[in-house]
């Protein structure tokens, strides 16, 4: 995998804005970049083989496009929907467009988070304009590089698919061989982009870019980079979260074949040999004493009756319309349950891994990663090096779901390579990934509704006790949002300053989201978040908190409906008055799944909808129930609503990629914690859903020409209560806590 | 010494026996299209071929295949294996990609045993590969695909 170089003088666009995404950060003017005032330059040398008009675009004369993409490849289909934005407005071939994954550059931070990172479904929408106004201004200056080399008014020629023609003659000249040309030549400024009616890849079916190397073999994962020199090295963690070594007897260890170093490290001890499994086996004969920490004794059992004990606190109120307390005294009829929600574990297939390479004058990180900026920032800082020293290579991801936003696996490859000035690749077993994630939190969470006589739902009172995920994700950042000229005390300084400030006004909105942001309008409700972090580690799990919200709200939103004797559908219709986007959503959804006709063969059904990030979903899930209490789930109808679609395969794909990875959660694995540590540690014990586990995933896309929102992560949420709707229509047993077990439908 | 002949090539290797399989190829062989994933056998994302059946080679010490035909992702070739290779990327089957080696290897031998497979025996003989994107659709179809073509 190469790198985009960055030779533009971007810095001018930097800027310093504080913007609602995370809080304090840095921001860049993306727009600017797509129209900068000096003219494209050659990429090396007065000879180059490629010009580059911005930082988005290479065009070769070979008649190669290159489209250089700041966000991470982990399943998302990504470099190929960025490709496709660029390539509709550049009117390119189809056939000559490559990826590349951006280098580090403010120019490429996400305006979201104010560092080059990839999350919360943010990507399409936070580069469409700046894509397209990027392609189609390098469009215009190859019709007007033809134009120049004819003599002919830019006004007569058109750009099609890769080529320049002079419609009055019929003459066409290559993208390529208009490279020389258009070097030097004005950016054209104020350009036209296309009508939505004149796309021709924007909404069509295209292919993956990465369908090929990912089919072959030969797609470069982290796990997969090879440096010259470079020594493997295994981890040992302590055996409870938040423990410490004590001491390390490493004398037999380091005469063992192939071992090159035994060091101990900020996270536990590091074995480096020259192969993965001499540094595993040596790694599992090590004798260590550990200092347990302040978690051993800690289990799941203890946190859920903290957290019962602390569910009727008033905790931060993150919405308080009208007066609930009043609703709830006038209420002729007060439901109340308790929904339950365990830790979950990422269990991306790449295993944790990071390759550094820390020299006295720069360093080297090539990783799988969702966060280019923390890694960057936290690179510079431990190598005591400037951040422009500092170069981070992004690989294919073998999975993210928010995992790979986190930098933990980077600060030990930084840290062996800095102490044994060595390349260093580190590759955590599958049961150190388990083990050390940062888990989506649990959750306990309890809901109130009040009726009035008539069985109309007068107030929604939700409180939700679990840590904050997004808090350490806020640590992370902080250091690496401050501006780049502040010298690292001062930055550090700030941040630590900047921190809980932005703490206190995100993480409760976050662990909030798909709560207090429901579609539905209720008169009287209110969304109260009481934070409690029992210090295991959590961080972000694809859809973040909303897979947990989704699953307390429209579980008991059916509840509601079932006891007012109104159809689970009508019931939400009514409710959704306010919003005819969603209304619209569900009625796409019960449609297309037959839901007024009852099914044959056992099968029952259930339905969820649920908002992410302004993408609207709804689904129908069928499933049965056997005599044993096995669930089987045979399809899932869905609609979606996710503004203009820019490739609906891979619309459909991800969608089936949230079911899937919803119902692992709904029907198959769970982390429980007992002395401080994940009781799973590997798929035998944290299993994930099969190939004959998955059901029928129908995909069905309400037209719209609004600008695109998101896609990753809003096919997770709905899931869970779809499912569980549809198990209380086949057994009338209510599931208040995933995943279902054969015990909670037996007996 | 250990001999190891790998995708028609022979190797002589100097290693500890117990080694398994996918760390030879990975690190001393240089082939990684196979994938670590779980280590234990659980997920398939190593699926080789030793002497055309699927085997996991995480699990599989090396010495227990030497004098073995060892084939992997890179040197899979023969009419089934193109015509799920294509299948494969007509149908954008990988998400992440990281489990498709396995997924194909696995994918080409239940094509070999078995033609023309019906959907259970797909989800029968593709169970034990974990893909956590949930491409199982996309593998499904793909293996449909592939079997009409490879069959003609």
């Amino acid at each position: 995998m190469t790198h985009a170089r960055s030779e533009m003088e971007r810095r001018q666009f930097l800027q310093v804005s504080c913007l609602a995404g995370v809080g304090l950060l840095v921001g860049c003017s993306l727009q600017a970049v797509a129209a900068p005032a000096r003219g494209p330059q050659p990429t090396s040398g007065s000879n180059a083989q490629e010009i580059a008009p911005n930082a988005w675009i290479r065009i070769g004369r070979d008649d190669s496009v290159t489209v250089i993409v700041n966000h991470s490849e982990m399943g998302q289909g990504i470099h190929s929907g960025l490709a496709m934005i660029v390539a509709e407005e550049l009117e390119a071939d189809w056939e000559k467009i490559r990826t590349e994954h951006a280098s580090m550059d403010p120019v490429y931070a996400n305006p979201k988070f104010g560092v080059q990172a990839t999350g919360g479904s943010t990507s399409v929408n936070t580069c469409w304009d700046t894509l397209r106004k990027a392609g189609a201004s390098t469009r215009e200056l190859l019709v007007a590089a033809a134009a120049a080399t004819w003599r002919v008014h830019p006004r007569e020629c058109s750009a099609v698919k890769g080529t320049v023609v002079h419609e009055p003659t019929k003459r066409s000249l290559r993208y390529g061989q208009l490279v020389d040309t258009a070097a030097g030549m004005p950016i054209p400024k104020d350009v036209r982009l296309k009508k939505p009616k004149d796309f021709n890849m924007i909404g069509k079916r295209m292919g993956r870019l990465d369908s090929r190397a990912k089919t072959l073999g030969t797609a470069v994962f982290g796990i997969d980079v090879k440096v010259d020199g470079m020594l493997t090295a295994a981890v040992v963690h302590p055996p409870t979260l938040g423990g410490r070594l004590k001491s390390l007897d490493s004398s037999k260890a380091k005469s063992m074949p192939g071992i090159r170093h035994v060091l101990s490290i900020s996270s536990g001890v590091a074995v480096v040999a020259d192969r993965f499994w001499q540094a595993q086996k040596t790694a599992a004969a090590l004798r260590i004493e550990w200092d347990k920490g302040p978690l051993a004794g800690l289990s799941s059992e203890k946190i859920s009756a903290r957290w019962k004990q602390m569910a009727e606190e008033s905790g931060e109120e993150i919405r308080d319309d009208g007066n609930v307390d009043a609703a709830f005294k006038n209420a002729a009829k007060v439901v109340e349950a308790v929904y339950e929600l365990p830790y979950q574990a990422h269990a991306c297939p790449e295993p944790m891994n990071c390759t550094a390479h820390v020299r006295e004058d720069g360093c080297d990180v090539w990783v799988p990663t969702q966060n280019q900026g923390g890694v960057q920032e936290i690179a510079a800082a431990l190598a005591g090096l400037d951040l422009d020293q500092v170069r981070v290579h992004t690989t294919f991801l073998g999975g993210g779901f928010g995992r790979r936003g986190d930098v933990d696996f980077v600060i030990e490859a930084v840290e062996i390579s800095k102490e044994i000035k060595k390349p260093v690749k580190v590759v955590w077993t599958r049961e150190q990934d388990v083990r050390n994630d940062h888990f989506r939190p649990a959750a306990y969470q309890l809901v109130r509704a009040a009726v009035d006589a008539e069985g109309a739902l007068t107030a929604f009172d939700h409180s939700i006790v679990c840590p904050s995920y997004m808090d350490a994700m806020i640590d992370t950042l902080a250091p690496a949002v401050m501006p780049r000229w502040l010298p690292r005390p001062l930055k550090n300084v700030a941040a630590s300053v900047a921190a809980p400030i932005v703490k206190r006004s995100r993480s409760g909105k976050a662990a909030a989201g798909g709560a207090s942001d429901i579609p539905y309008a209720i008169d009287n409700f209110r969304v109260r978040f009481i934070k409690d972090d029992p210090g295991i580690p959590v961080g972000a799990w694809r859809s973040v908190a909303n897979s947990r919200n989704a699953f307390v709200v429209e579980s008991f939103v059916d509840e509601l409906a079932v006891r007012s004797g109104k159809d689970p559908v009508q019931y939400r219709c009514d409710l959704l008055g306010k919003s005819p986007r969603h209304r619209k959503v569900l009625e796409l959804a019960a449609k297309k799944a037959g839901w007024e006709k009852r099914l044959p063969g056992g099968i029952h059904r259930g339905v969820a909808l649920h908002d992410f990030h302004h993408t609207a979903v709804a689904m129908v899930a069928e499933v049965s129930v056997d005599d044993n209490g096995s669930v089987r789930v045979h399809r899932v109808v869905c609609a979606v609503d996710c503004g203009t679609v820019i490739n609906p395969k891979n619309v459909e794909a991800q969608i089936a990629s949230g079911v899937a990875f919803g119902l692992t959660a709904t029907l198959k694995g769970e982390i429980t914690i007992k002395d401080g540590r994940a009781e799973q540690s590997n798929f035998d014990d944290f299993p994930l859903l099969t190939i004959a586990e998955m059901p029928v995933v129908q995909v069905h896309i309400v037209p719209s020409t609004a600008p695109p929102t998101g896609i990753g992560e809003v096919g997770v949420p709905p899931v869970a209560p779809a499912v569980a709707n549809a198990v209380f229509a086949a057994t009338g047993k209510r599931i208040r806590k995933i995943p279902i077990t054969r015990k909670d439908l037996v007996g | 010494m250990i001999e190891l002949r790998v995708n028609n090539t022979t190797h002589r290797l100097d290693l500890d026996p117990e080694t398994p399989l996918l760390w030879v190829l990975r690190e001393d062989l240089g082939l990684l299209g196979t994938k670590y994933s779980c280590g234990i056998g659980e997920c398939g994302a190593c699926v080789v071929h030793v002497d055309g059946e699927a085997v996991r080679s995480c699990v599989t010490p090396v010495s227990e295949v030497t004098g073995k035909e060892i084939t992997t992702i890179e040197g899979l070739d023969g009419p089934i294996a193109e015509a799920l290779r294509d299948a494969w990327i007509e149908g954008d089957v990988p998400q992440c990609g990281y489990c498709q080696p396995g997924q194909l290897m696995t994918a080409t031998e239940l094509l070999a045993n078995n033609p023309h497979p019906s959907d259970s025996d797909i989800d029968e003989a593709m169970t034990g590969v974990l893909c956590r994107c949930g491409t199982y659709q996309g593998i499904r179809q793909a293996i449909h695909r592939a079997s009409g073509r490879s069959s003609k």
